[in-house]
């Protein structure tokens, strides 16, 4: 486990079932999962521990997070499959800019699939 | 990470605060990223012109400010609004507001306004094995595979600390050995006659993109189909369905005169079967009855050739809805300086430069059902617009506008 983006954490996990591009599969308005085709739509990622096995999709998936950052609705944390610079940019510009962003981890032997809690201290993800 | 002296010096501001916070991301992301060093490129192309909320007009402004500038040549990608057509676009008060001061904060940045998804047919075409830092997922695909130039998929905010910084982090697609394919991917069961028809393409790129996701595929079989459009389009719908950054195509793409040329030591062969070709045009399709309330063509942006197959197509007939031809002020100059702007309006096209209608508020708000040849608006339209989609070739997409319901050659794809 690594971490990408530093911080605590503590939330509702959401495991993406399926790979999700945030540009086109969030709203950046109200942090729900717009993308029809994916099985979670309507599922909402603000405040969530989100686990994003596989990061796909549009390099405006930064701008999205960015956005979300702003205004409250980012994801309590992130744990990526697989190391994306897409995200965690979002993260350094909120740190430019002053915005409390959330951390993000690299765990690619995460193996979990379903919800509970999970919090993330010291860059260790707790998840039981 | 190392940083040179001269990256340095710039992190701490010796060329100003601006260059110092592009300095500061395009490092600090290449040490997450595993990158030892910084590579200088030759261009970049930037994604983060197209506003999704204030928070990227507030950054662009930010750098501005502090002082930044671009030290590289930057064409831009789309904005969210039609600067050329400004009524096409029905974005309200404070956010088209913001969406122009965020255009604006880009061009005072030193980025060039060509505002368009396919810069690479705006006259942006970077030596094969230079490298670059291409934001557009499109872009990127098309970047890698089809010009040999190297870039990684830079999201927005990183591709324009690239430019102002002048370099990227070295990692990834940077570097030679890790652009080698991993996939084969194996044609030869589909008849050449599949493989010659135009809509073939965006579906084989949303299949590739599901079947390999991040991963390099050499594919076999294609080398008499390939064409620049063919291959753009297939790299946008790979770039949705998946994170493909680069494929190539055994004897058309630059760093694959052969398949063996590119494979990596170890790699494993995938045949594609008609059943996956099948599969894989069907799902990019939500809507089912024959309803077309709209078509949108040119995700990427239409190019000058594709425009031409479009007024062949229509061979001056009028359509009962509305053609969305989306496509750069580059290309749609060319058109209209040809005298053949006017008849594709009165054929019912509406032209959008500058933006495209799946990225900002552009068809009527009430929905319905969209028709597109674009694997990239098929696989995006639904989240992005509430419309939902069928997916048909060139011709379907003519046929059905003039027709004003579903028309579809379903011959040959069974």
């Amino acid at each position: 486990m690594t971490t990408l983006f530093p911080g605590d954490a503590e939330g509702e996990v959401l495991v993406l079932a399926a790979p999700l591009s945030f540009w086109g599969g969030v709203s950046w308005e109200t942090g729900a999962i717009t993308n029809v085709r994916h099985p979670q739509v309507g599922e909402v990622v603000t405040g969530r521990i989100l686990v994003v096995p596989e990061p796909v999709g549009s390099s405006s998936s930064s701008a999205v997070l960015l956005e979300l950052i702003r205004s409250g609705r980012a994801p309590a944390a992130i744990v990526l499959g697989r190391p994306d610079a897409i995200l965690v940019v979002a993260c350094l510009v909120a740190r430019e800019m002053g915005w409390p962003a959330p951390p993000v981890l690299l765990a690619p032997d995460f193996r979990g699939t379903g919800s509970g809690r999970a919090r993330i201290v010291g860059g260790v993800l707790d998840y039981r | 990470m190392k940083l040179t002296e001269d990256e340095t010096a710039i992190a701490t501001g010796r060329k100003g605060e601006g260059a110092a916070i592009a300095l500061r991301l395009v490092a600090e992301s290449g040490r997450l990223l595993g990158a030892q060093s910084l590579v200088p490129v030759a261009s970049a192309h930037i994604d983060g012109c197209l506003y999704h909320g204030d928070s990227g007009t507030e950054f662009a402004e930010f750098l501005v400010a502090k002082g930044a500038r671009v030290t590289v040549p930057a064409t831009l990608n789309v904005g969210a609004l039609d600067l050329l057509r400004p009524g096409n676009v029905r974005l309200a008060g404070g956010r088209r507001d913001m969406a122009l001061r965020l255009m604006r904060a880009y061009e005072a940045l030193g980025c060039r306004s060509t505002w368009t998804c396919a810069p690479y047919q705006a006259g942006h075409r970077p030596e094969a094995g230079s490298d670059v830092a291409w934001g557009e997922s499109n872009a990127v695909a098309f970047c890698n595979s089809v010009l040999g130039a190297r870039t990684n998929r830079y999201g927005d905010f990183l591709d324009i600390a690239c430019a102002i910084a002048g370099r990227a982090p070295c990692y990834g697609l940077h570097i030679a050995a890790n652009r080698r394919a991993t996939v084969r991917v194996d044609t030869s069961s589909l008849s050449d006659a599949l493989k010659a028809r135009e809509a073939f393409w965006p579906v084989l790129g949303a299949w590739l993109g599901r079947t390999v996701g991040e991963n390099i595929a050499v594919i076999e079989g294609l080398a008499v189909h390939a064409t620049e459009d063919r291959m753009k389009a297939m790299g946008a719908a790979a770039a949705s369905t998946g994170a493909v950054a680069l494929f190539h195509i055994a004897g058309v793409t630059p760093e694959a005169p052969t398949a063996e040329a590119i494979l990596a030591d170890r790699f494993v062969t995938v045949a594609l079967t008609a059943d996956d070709v099948r599969e894989s045009r069907a799902l990019l399709s939500t809507a089912s009855g024959d309803e077309v309330d709209a078509v949108a063509v040119g995700s990427p942006h239409f190019s000058l050739d594709e425009i031409l197959a479009l007024e062949t197509l229509l061979a001056g007939r009028r359509a009962q809805v509305p053609i969305y031809l989306n496509t750069s002020r580059h290309v749609l100059g060319k058109v209209e300086r040809e005298g053949r702007l006017a008849g594709l309006t009165q054929s019912g096209v509406v032209p959008i430069v500058d933006t495209c209608v799946v990225a900002t508020p552009i068809m009527p708000a009430a929905g319905g059902v969209l028709m597109t040849n674009s694997g990239k608006f098929a696989f995006y339209a639904p989240g992005n617009t509430g419309y939902a989609v069928q997916f048909g070739s060139l011709a379907d997409c003519v046929e059905s506008a003039v027709a004003g319901r579903l028309v579809r050659d379903e011959a040959g794809w069974q």
